[in-house]
């Protein structure tokens, strides 16, 4: 992964020097509330409902047994001894001192960690697949790209009170996109054109909250070197043009609207015109010395489906279970990716304590070449793992909690933080998916469901991309009750779109019922290959809307 | 006298600024000395304002800098407005003013200007700051320099990082 020079140090150095001057300044009353504000956001920190919140960045996912262990440390020194992996492949803490803030961030530091633009109206944390480079279907590892828009957008002169948050992902596989590009506000593709050069699909405009879209290709090729004075290009037009009245119009999706994608298209390429010949543009070079951070680790010569892991699936249903559900073929022979799944039954999706991120700082050193990766999904993974040493990490994590074998069926729920810890939000998530947990609990009717994503949020602002869920459940405030809506057909794929509303909302407790009925009536209607979302969109809403709405006689 | 904080330190401010257009059926009075106009007042009056040579223009954050494109070699003073430190439009007409426009006058903050914000107004091409009368105008030059490198390229360092990592 990358690894900081002298002018990363330098700079990182300096942020928190400044951030520990403007705590000081903003502690005595100097610089205002509102004064200091966005200043904090920008370095993570946030207000909550029962403490502060601080949001860490991990760069496209990636973090290695160093840092976790001094995240293990942070979260055990400042905070209640638990951190909370998000849908942004970020880790929030939430209970320090906001007069602790600039020591945790100086901790941060020297471990190349940081909490950079994890908030506020600025350019965010570049995501990325958390199968970057080691998945058989990649065009090409797209995380030095992700490194370099880290540079481009880090402390940007001229982009840091934008309008609002802007979010950009970054996919480079074919034919799945785990980094739901076309739900950012730029989503990039990795692609090649006819004559075999790289470059980029360029989306702009996608994005949840209030206004669910689905990002338009505003450039169907954009030369690889062309990449960052075509993204100052957009982020300066959004800067001159986005609305600045009305913050739930603020996005960057409300102004490619008005101005239509071909409009907002013709904006940037005149703007970029001006600009895509200066010095900015990316060299081969530039592009190479961050590649060598990205290649590949000593791995052996070694062949797929080695006897002991075959005898070992044969011998336990257990852990043939995990290896078909929680692991992924690998690029390499002898190879495959682990997912640890943060998604036991009682336990938030995404919540990790101090002692588990030592446990897996461990695991990676033993098992995975010392990195790991978070994921939008809220799950760890372990990219780089020896088919003939499964059996041995199955073993050691199932103890820990990082076995529950249900990846991306029913129970890996996306869920936001909810009311139970954020200010923003009208309902609880939480307890909400625990009861979903609870109610589908035999593993191999999971098994027989398949792939299903059940997204929940909430809030409006879509933390848990409830819009992009198969299911999504929505948190609202009725009269100062707590309610779920419920939508059905959302894709954050290839395929994205956003879920259709069901109905009426349901009160917290009808919840497991109302997710068994749905589940029922795909288990009716399904045809033998169907997935969930195949048969929804065969047969329509209909027979759900019926199902879930029908009165007992 | 009210102060401004320039590149080479804090300094009486001669300027006065005409915060806006004098309102139908009124004429235009303008003070003696060094003044700074709305740009509707000086698209209005440009050849005569010309000519005294001691007029700058001020713009407000949602105008355009392209209305004095043809402007910028004349002008001794453009201001651009903060009206709250959270709008980030003028970062982005500083840079224009600079980079695409040429202008090589005084580029002066008003509004809003805070602390915090004053080194992002210098990498995008300000050179002049007329900090909120509220805060303490000593620190500006510690804040002015908090950081002594930056990954992209601004109107002063037109090379980024990622050019210049690689020459050494």
């Amino acid at each position: 992964m990358y690894v900081y020079d002298e002018y990363d140090r330098q700079i990182l150095q300096e942020r928190v020097a400044q951030f520990r001057h403007q705590t000081a300044r903003a502690l005595t009353g100097e610089l205002s509330e509102e004064e200091f504000l966005p200043l904090r956001l920008q370095n993570g920190l946030y207000v909550q409902r029962l403490a502060p919140m601080l949001r860490i960045c991990i760069p496209y996912g990636m973090l290695n047994a160093t840092q976790l262990r001094r995240l293990a440390r942070v979260t055990r020194d400042y905070d209640k001894g638990f951190a909370h992996f998000t849908t942004r492949q970020n880790v929030q803490l939430n209970w320090p001192n906001l007069e602790d803030v600039p020591d945790i961030l100086a901790e941060l530091a020297e471990v190349e960690m940081h909490a950079n633009q994890t908030s506020g109206n600025c350019i965010r944390n570049t995501t990325t697949d958390q199968y970057a480079g080691v998945h058989a279907d990649e065009l090409i590892d797209p995380r030095p790209y992700c490194e370099v828009i880290r540079q481009w957008s880090t402390y940007h002169p001229e982009f840091a009170f934008l309008p609002r948050k802007f979010k950009i992902a970054v996919n480079a596989a074919a034919n799945t996109d785990r980094a739901a590009i076309q739900v950012h506000d730029i989503g990039l593709q990795i692609v090649r054109d006819a004559a075999g050069q790289l470059g980029f699909r360029v989306h702009a405009g996608g994005g949840l909250g209030r206004t669910p879209m689905v990002g338009p290709v505003i450039r169907e090729f954009l030369p690889e070197l062309d990449l960052l004075t075509y993204l100052e290009a957009i982020v300066r037009v959004y800067n001159r043009y986005g609305r600045r009245d009305n913050k739930y119009k603020a996005r960057i999706k409300i102004l490619v609207k008005a101005l239509t994608p071909e409009g907002f298209a013709e904006r940037v390429e005149a703007e970029w015109n001006h600009i895509k010949d200066s010095p900015s543009r990316l060299t081969p070079e530039a592009i190479e010395q961050v590649k060598v951070f990205f290649t590949e680790p000593a791995y052996a010569a070694l062949e797929d489906n080695p006897a002991a892991l075959v005898q070992a699936r044969s011998d336990d249903k257990a852990f043939n279970n995990w290896v078909t559900r929680n692991t992924e073929p690998h690029k390499k022979p002898g190879y495959r990716i682990v997912t640890l799944t943060l998604k036991k039954t009682g336990v938030p999706p995404g919540d990790i304590t101090d002692r588990q991120l030592e446990q897996v700082a461990d695991l990676c050193e033993r098992f995975s070449f010392g990195e790991v990766r978070a994921t939008h999904n809220q799950n760890l993974v372990l990219a780089d793992v020896r088919q003939d040493e499964l059996y041995a990490l199955w073993q050691a994590i199932k103890p820990l909690g990082f076995a529950t074998p249900n990846l991306n069926t029913l129970t890996d729920i996306i869920c936001c933080p909810g009311g139970d810890y954020c200010a923003l939000a009208n309902a609880k998530s939480i307890p909400v998916a625990e009861a979903i947990q609870r109610k589908f609990d035999n593993l191999d009717y999971l098994y027989d469901l398949g792939d299903i994503e059940l997204n929940i949020s909430g809030c409006m602002n879509a933390c848990g991309h409830h819009h992009v869920g198969n299911i999504g459940v929505l948190g609202v405030d009725k009269k100062g009750e707590e309610f779920y809506q419920v939508s059905l057909g959302g894709s954050s794929q290839h395929d994205a779109e956003i879920g259709k509303i069901l109905g009426p909302s349901f009160a917290q407790e009808q919840m497991p019922e109302v997710i068994e009925k749905i589940i029922n009536v795909y288990v009716e209607q399904r045809t033998d290959e169907e997935s969930f979302l195949d048969t929804f969109r065969r047969v329509g809403m209909n027979p759900f809307k019926e199902r879930v709405y029908a009165t007992n006689h | 006298m009210p102060q401004i904080i320039k590149a080479d330190g804090i300094q009486d401010d001669i300027w006065t600024l005409l915060s806006a257009a004098p309102a139908e059926g009124e004429s235009l009075n303008l003070p003696e000395g060094p003044v700074i106009v709305p740009v509707a007042v000086w698209q209005a009056e440009r050849e005569t304002l010309k000519a005294r040579g001691d007029v700058g223009v001020w713009l407000e954050s949602h105008e355009e800098p392209e209305a004095l494109a043809d402007d910028v070699t004349t002008l001794p003073l453009i201001a651009v407005n903060f009206p709250k430190f959270t709008d980030g439009r003028g970062y982005s007409i500083g840079r224009l003013l600079r980079e695409r426009f040429g202008f090589s006058g005084e580029l002066r903050a008003i509004g809003d200007v805070l602390l915090d914000q004053l080194q992002f107004m210098r990498r995008c091409g300000f050179d002049a700051y007329a900090l909120r009368s509220d805060k303490d105008i000593q620190q500006a030059e510690y804040c002015l320099n908090f950081f002594s490198m930056a990954y992209q390229a601004d109107v002063h360092q037109k090379v980024p990082l990622f050019r210049r990592r690689n020459a050494s």
